[in-house]
């Protein structure tokens, strides 16, 4: 950041124009954020700033009214289902990918990430057709399995990155010492591993919740989550709930992000 | 599997082995026979296939063909009879491979617990026992990370050994190591070795097969090219490429 004292005016100047740019690309990226946070508290039922009075009466709605809190409830399963099932799926994709014997690793691994790659909208249609045959529209299962699709790369790219640093020569020794194959993946790959599953896993739950256009399509208003009770909210009628919702979801990924960045200082360590 | 009457079966018993990586033959036609007690050193230039050899007989690589006894055992691909091989034969690597996420102690204690079946005293116990031995108790509470290569090679050799194996493999145990380092763990090799237990080590430590040797086997793409007492081994051999070879680890 500062620079030694043999810097030229010029390189002086070149450096203040970069920090200003950081800086304003910054407040670009997070100034919607310092909007909606306010507005949440805001006393009126329309959005105007500076806000006159302040109020927690959306905060009441959001966990009050059942439509949201049902919706909020929904969204927990539908992403910890997701996580679950994305972080099994994934870690074990990736650790067949690893294998050094693996045959068609880069197709398949393109496979696995297509669904990051495949624009949104084409995926929920796909889905919406294609679990229609089987009676999963409406349903939680659909919405967990659709949003497995989705948050599974996430988990295959975290642990294979974690994957590439591990020494398989401790599993031979584990091996050596009598241990069985599961028994070595839980006692010795899985713990050496573990913060690119965590990762994996917290980025999966982060896709599942706030997910909304695969969900407008497989789900109905018994499994509506969040995000689609809140781009319901945007349309029919302006609700300020939706900025309570929006600070919730903010307060989450914040915490998601922390937990993150924690497991990646020890990991580091 | 072992009859009456050949009640000290050979610890290891290769016959007929070959092993090919691909288009590749790395073992040619080996056989080797290693009776209970017997301290033998494998050498040989890198490529040779001393170290594939010995990992065929714990089952960390396959064969295409051959057979392999341990302890009156054959070795197949049944996961049972590999487990139980891998019960009999202790090894230690080249890269130490202790369990980073463990403390020494654990990393000792885990497998007597899981493998073995001990209680968590009893593993403790007979960890401590095994540390001491290596001369390394007072590290039990330390992550290999915080030790010295040749501390963590010690404490790789106590977690082999306390599993109380009938055989100890030792694939190249201080080619990693620091040149200062080197000693302490032959040192607890020789030991090893004074205490009866039947060791094939592939190194190129000349003096540690002078000292504790029964027989020498010195092996060249895949074969073994010539075996004998260190004595002879070393004054007398018979091969041009033993001779170059050690010609070349002698200087």
């Amino acid at each position: 950041m500062w620079l030694p004292s043999y810097a030229t005016p010029s390189e002086r100047l070149s450096r203040i124009l970069v920090v200003a740019f950081a800086v304003a690309v910054m407040l670009f990226l997070i100034a919607p954020l310092f909007i909606i946070v306010p507005l949440s508290f805001s006393k009126d039922p329309f959005f105007t700033l500076p806000v006159r009075e302040y109020s927690l009466r959306w905060y009441e709605d959001l966990f009050g009214n059942p439509r949201w809190f049902e919706a909020m409830i929904n969204s927990a399963v539908a992403a910890v289902l997701t996580t679950i099932l994305a972080t099994t799926l994934g870690t074990l994709a990736a650790l067949g990918i690893a294998r050094p014997d693996f045959p068609y690793r880069r197709a398949i691994m393109a496979l696995l990430i297509s669904p990051m790659i495949v624009p949104i909208v084409i995926v929920a249609v796909g889905s919406y057709l294609f679990f229609g045959e089987f009676g999963l529209t409406n349903t939680r299962a659909g919405l967990v399995l659709a949003h497995t699709a989705l948050a599974t790369p996430f988990v295959v790219i975290t642990v294979t990155a974690t994957l590439s640093t591990y020494d398989t020569n401790l599993t031979r020794a584990a091996n050596s010492l009598g241990a069985s194959g599961l028994s070595a993946f839980f006692r010795v790959t899985l713990p050496n591993i573990l913060p690119g599953v965590i990762s994996g896993a917290i980025f999966a739950f982060a896709t599942s919740f706030d997910e909304v256009v695969v969900a407008l399509f497989l789900t109905a208003a018994e499994q509506r989550t969040l995000p689609v009770q809140m781009f319901s909210g945007i349309r029919d009628q302006i609700n300020p709930t939706i900025m309570a919702a929006a600070t919730m979801l903010l307060i989450l990924s914040i915490l998601l992000f922390a937990a993150l960045a924690l497991l990646t200082r020890k990991k580091a360590r | 599997m072992t009859s009456a009457q050949d009640s000290a079966p050979p610890a290891i018993q290769i016959t007929g082995l070959n092993k090919w990586y691909g288009l590749l033959q790395v073992l040619h036609d080996v056989n080797l026979t290693v009776t209970q007690g017997e301290r033998l050193v494998i050498c040989g230039p890198s490529g040779s296939g001393k170290s594939t050899l010995i990992r065929t007989v714990n089952a960390l690589e396959g064969f295409q063909s051959g057979e392999i006894k341990v302890a009156g055992l054959r070795l197949t691909r049944e996961p049972a009879v590999v487990e139980e091989i891998r019960r009999r034969v202790g090894m230690v690597f080249q890269q130490f491979n202790l369990f980073p996420h463990l403390t020494v102690l654990e990393n000792c204690a885990l497998p007597l617990r899981l493998v073995r079946g001990l209680s968590a005293a009893e593993a403790r116990d007979r960890t401590m026992h095994y540390l001491s031995k290596v001369r390394i108790p007072e590290q039990a509470a330390k992550y290999p990370a915080q030790l010295s290569g040749g501390q963590q090679q010690r404490v790789a050799i106590a977690r082999a050994v306390a599993m109380q194996p009938e055989v100890m493999l030792f694939d190249e145990p201080t080619s990693a190591l620091d040149p200062e380092m080197v000693k302490e763990v032959l040192d607890v090799m020789v030991a090893l070795a004074d205490e009866g237990m039947t060791m094939a080590v592939v190194t190129h430590e000349m003096g540690f097969a002078r000292q504790v040797a029964d027989r020498v086997i010195f092996m060249d793409a895949g074969r073994i090219v010539e075996q004998g007492p260190p004595t002879t081994f070393f004054t007398a051999p018979r091969s041009d490429r033993t001779k170059a070879f050690l010609r070349q680890v002698l200087h």
